[in-house]
């Protein structure tokens, strides 16, 4: 394997890694808030079960998001050290901001496990609702820096050197707002329906305990409006990928030629030597349309950009379209849940209503699924670039040799700490109330 | 003596690091005493540790990321070298710090077997001793100025991978300076531990007597390393007569006094006297350094930001710690105030389940 493939892979699996606990991080602290907010309101012992069991389940995956986040904070530097030559300096400042918001995070997630009984309620309330805040904030400055190597702000080139450097300047980049709503709803999408679709099976399963009932409700309440939302975020991002980025929306839209009236293509495989997409649903003006709002619109296609700067299409164009997919189901369940719950006037109408039981249980990796196949949307359309448009990241990885060593040595470990997740997490579901 | 911005920048990073070590390093050391647990009352001396650390080491380890984010803000082309020259090292650490912390939550939460169980407080407390000591062997290879030769010959053709990326960091004196750094780590965490362990005599004497044996074995390691790594300019200047001089002969004062205290049963003092004399070791090292940031030749002027960035980011590092420190004196007082004892071991134990 090339080093310079070792490098990305261990990067990309580290990131791949990292963001389902970061997600976690950001989406489950809000439902036990919720929870355990309504549990002071109502004096219902079943919403405290639900927020002591999330809080465990947040525990868990929270020390797994912090070591994981170390590694990527490292590895930065181990395998990127011409990366953070150039730009440790103009995108330091939203790693600076969100290492506070990870303290403050670890702070008040530890007052919020270890002291139900040392702070009073809304002491403890107040604890939960610093955690569910700040990882927000975590997760946006972090996207904030990613958007910067989209669409780099903030300092001048004058021969290969960034001089002139203004970091508040480089957290205000084009991409920053686009990127930070797509990830921040795809952080409560996915939890929220994910934990939906799990009691969803255990109620299918007949288990139809106020434990589970209630827990389908908060999920829901978290997990479907950013479900619905997040298709109108993806546009703004399609839109600002358009004007800034043209070679990765031509590579995620796997449109090669540019054209005023441009198609859209659903599906397919692009053809990188014939320059041609095979086998996709085409929609007329589709694309001049999504990317701009106008029919006749011009969009720029791969042609318009040197051989040498094409991101690998086939990976990222496909892995947008699952992406697309995934969303819209999700979308669209849960338009038909919040619909039941609405029309029934109590969740008992989704919990009596199998079929959409079912769609809500087949749903529940998808929020998963369709973030990672968002970031390698992302990360892989942004190649060859590291910094876009400006350093490649060939130019940036590490001299040492060997690094698939790591590479290897990386994955194991976090192909053990996932199984052990996972069989952690199931015991703490099979525990669960049966009344 | 007038500073340039990124000389303020360089002592910041050196107050995180100092934070790091008094809280999250005592964490490890903590690992190193459930590794080491023994006699009859091997098990309360494991649920101590866990009780003490549980709630706390995820902030504490936060310190870690200061630093790094700091490094690389302010610092980039030193963080670079870092990285690059101690890929393997920190590399390693980073299996240890991924391992530690997430044995300890497993452990904490599972349900299993206690053979389970088990096996993760093994992972927790091996992995405990593993990154203190590779993080020494670290600051051990940048204090002997081998970090800063091999970043001069990396670029040679004759430089072989074992000469830029392994001799630089393993050597017998930066192994000296790695178990110094696990033997003072144990010994901050047992003299914590007493205090944890205030209504318990047989257990406090338990960590009393380690804190005791961790102490005199990092004296003698920190004299094997002085002696080992005499020739190099940082360690000389240690030496000399200069303010490091004066800062390692109040660490002395710091050691004896906290062993002293020990003896006495003055926990008290003997805390604030162990974490006196961590930190003065750091600062003699810091100003031994001065104003190198990799021996022998790169300056932290030379390898700073421009200064916008170093301004904005402190103004950050201001407006943050407005929000840090009272939570962080909230976190402490909740789960470390003095009417927190060992009786709440129990009921906590139940409120977690």
């Amino acid at each position: 394997m090339p080093d310079l493939l070792a490098a990305r892979s261990q990067m990309a699996m580290s990131l791949g890694f990292h963001i389902v606990f970061a997600v976690v991080g950001i989406g489950l602290p809000a439902l036990m808030v919720i929870a355990e907010w309504r549990w002071i309101r109502t004096g219902d012992g079943a919403y405290l079960e639900l927020a002591k069991r999330w809080s465990k389940g947040a525990a868990i995956l929270f020390a797994v998001g912090a070591v994981s986040g170390t590694v990527l904070s490292f590895e930065l530097g181990l395998l990127w050290p011409g990366f953070m030559r150039f730009a440790g300096s103009i995108i330091g400042m939203p790693f600076s901001l969100e290492g506070f918001a990870f303290f403050t995070e670890a702070i008040f997630l530890g007052i919020y496990l270890y002291g139900w009984n040392r702070v009073s309620r809304s002491a403890h309330l107040f604890a939960g609702i610093v955690v569910a805040a700040s990882g927000v904030l975590s997760g946006i400055f972090v996207v904030i820096a990613n958007a910067w190597m989209n669409t780099p702000a903030g300092f001048t080139m004058v021969g290969g050197d960034a001089v002139d450097v203004r970091p508040f300047m480089a957290m205000a980049n084009a991409a920053a707002f686009p990127e930070t709503l797509h990830m921040t709803l795809a952080a409560y999408a996915g939890t929220g329906l994910t934990v939906a679709g799990i009691h969803a099976i255990a109620i299918l399963r007949g288990n139809r305990s106020a434990f589970h009932r209630l827990a389908l409700g908060i999920a829901l309440t978290l997990g479907a409006p950013a479900a619905i939302l997040q298709p109108l975020s993806g546009d703004v991002s399609a839109r600002s990928a358009a004007i800034h980025q043209p070679a990765k929306l031509a590579a995620l839209e796997a449109h090669f030629e540019t054209q005023r009236g441009a198609p859209l293509h659903i599906g397919g495989w692009p053809d990188v030597d014939e320059r041609v997409t095979r086998w996709a649903i085409r929609i007329p003006y589709g694309l001049s349309l999504l990317a701009f709002h106008d029919p006749n619109a011009e969009v720029k296609g791969l042609d318009d950009v040197p051989r040498d700067q094409w991101p690998p299409v086939a990976i990222v164009h496909v892995a947008f379209q699952v992406m697309v997919a995934l969303g819209t189901i999700m979308a669209l369940v849960s338009m038909w849940a919040l619909w039941r719950w609405w029309r029934g006037r109590s969740i008992d109408a989704v919990v009596d209503d199998r079929l959409v039981l079912r769609a809500l249980a087949v749903v529940t990796p998808m929020g998963f699924l369709a973030i990672e196949a968002g970031w390698t949307v992302t990360e892989v359309g942004r190649q060859p670039w590291i910094i876009h448009g400006v350093l490649r990241t060939a130019d940036a990885v590490t001299p040492m040799p060997g690094l698939v060593v790591p590479f290897l040595i990386f994955t194991l470990l976090y192909l053990l700490l996932g199984v052990i997740v996972v069989y952690l997490l199931r015991q703490q579901i099979v525990r669960a109330p049966t009344q | 003596m007038s500073l340039t911005l990124a000389e303020v920048a360089a002592w910041i990073i050196v107050v995180a690091l100092n934070a790091y070590v008094l809280f999250g390093g005592a964490d490890f050391g903590g690992g190193v005493w459930d590794l080491l647990a023994s006699g009859p009352r091997r098990q309360q001396q494991r649920d101590l540790i866990a009780h003490a650390i549980g709630p706390i080491w995820e902030a504490n380890h936060v310190w870690l990321i200061v630093v790094v984010v700091m490094l690389f803000v302010c610092f980039p082309p030193a963080f670079a070298a870092f990285g690059t020259l101690l890929h393997v090292p920190l590399s390693l650490m980073l299996i240890g710090i991924v391992l530690r912390g997430s044995a300890f939550v497993f452990r904490s939460y599972s349900y299993g077997p206690r053979s389970e169980q088990r096996r993760w407080g093994q992972t927790f407390a091996i992995s405990s001793v593993i990154t203190p000591m590779v993080l020494g062997m670290c600051v051990g290879a940048v204090v002997s100025g081998h970090v800063g030769a091999a970043m001069t010959a990396m670029d040679a053709p004759s430089a072989r991978f074992a000469d830029t990326y392994l001799h630089p960091w393993i050597s017998p004196f930066s192994i000296a300076v790695g178990a110094m750094t696990v033997a003072l780590l144990s010994f901050l965490a047992a003299t914590y531990l007493t205090i944890e362990a205030a209504t318990d005599r047989p257990l406090q004497d338990d960590f009393r007597n380690r804190a005791l044996g961790a102490a005199v074995t990092a004296v003698v390691l920190a004299i094997v390393a002085l002696v080992l790594g005499a020739e190099s300019d940082v360690m000389a200047r240690l030496i000399r007569p200069g303010w490091a001089t004066l800062v390692l002969a109040g660490s002395g004062v710091a050691a004896v006094t906290s062993v002293v205290s020990l003896l006495k049963r003055r926990f008290q003092l003997a805390r604030v006297a162990a974490g006196a004399w961590v930190t003065l070791i750091l600062w003699g090292w810091v100003l031994a350094q001065f104003p190198l940031i990799i021996p022998p030749d790169l300056t932290i002027n030379a390898a700073a930001a421009p200064n916008r960035t170093l301004a904005e980011t402190m103004a950050v590092l201001a407006g943050g710690a407005v929000v840090l420190i009272p939570s962080l004196w909230y976190l402490l007082r909740v789960f470390k105030g003095s009417d927190q004892s060992a009786e709440s071991l129990g009921r906590d134990g139940q409120a977690r389940l």
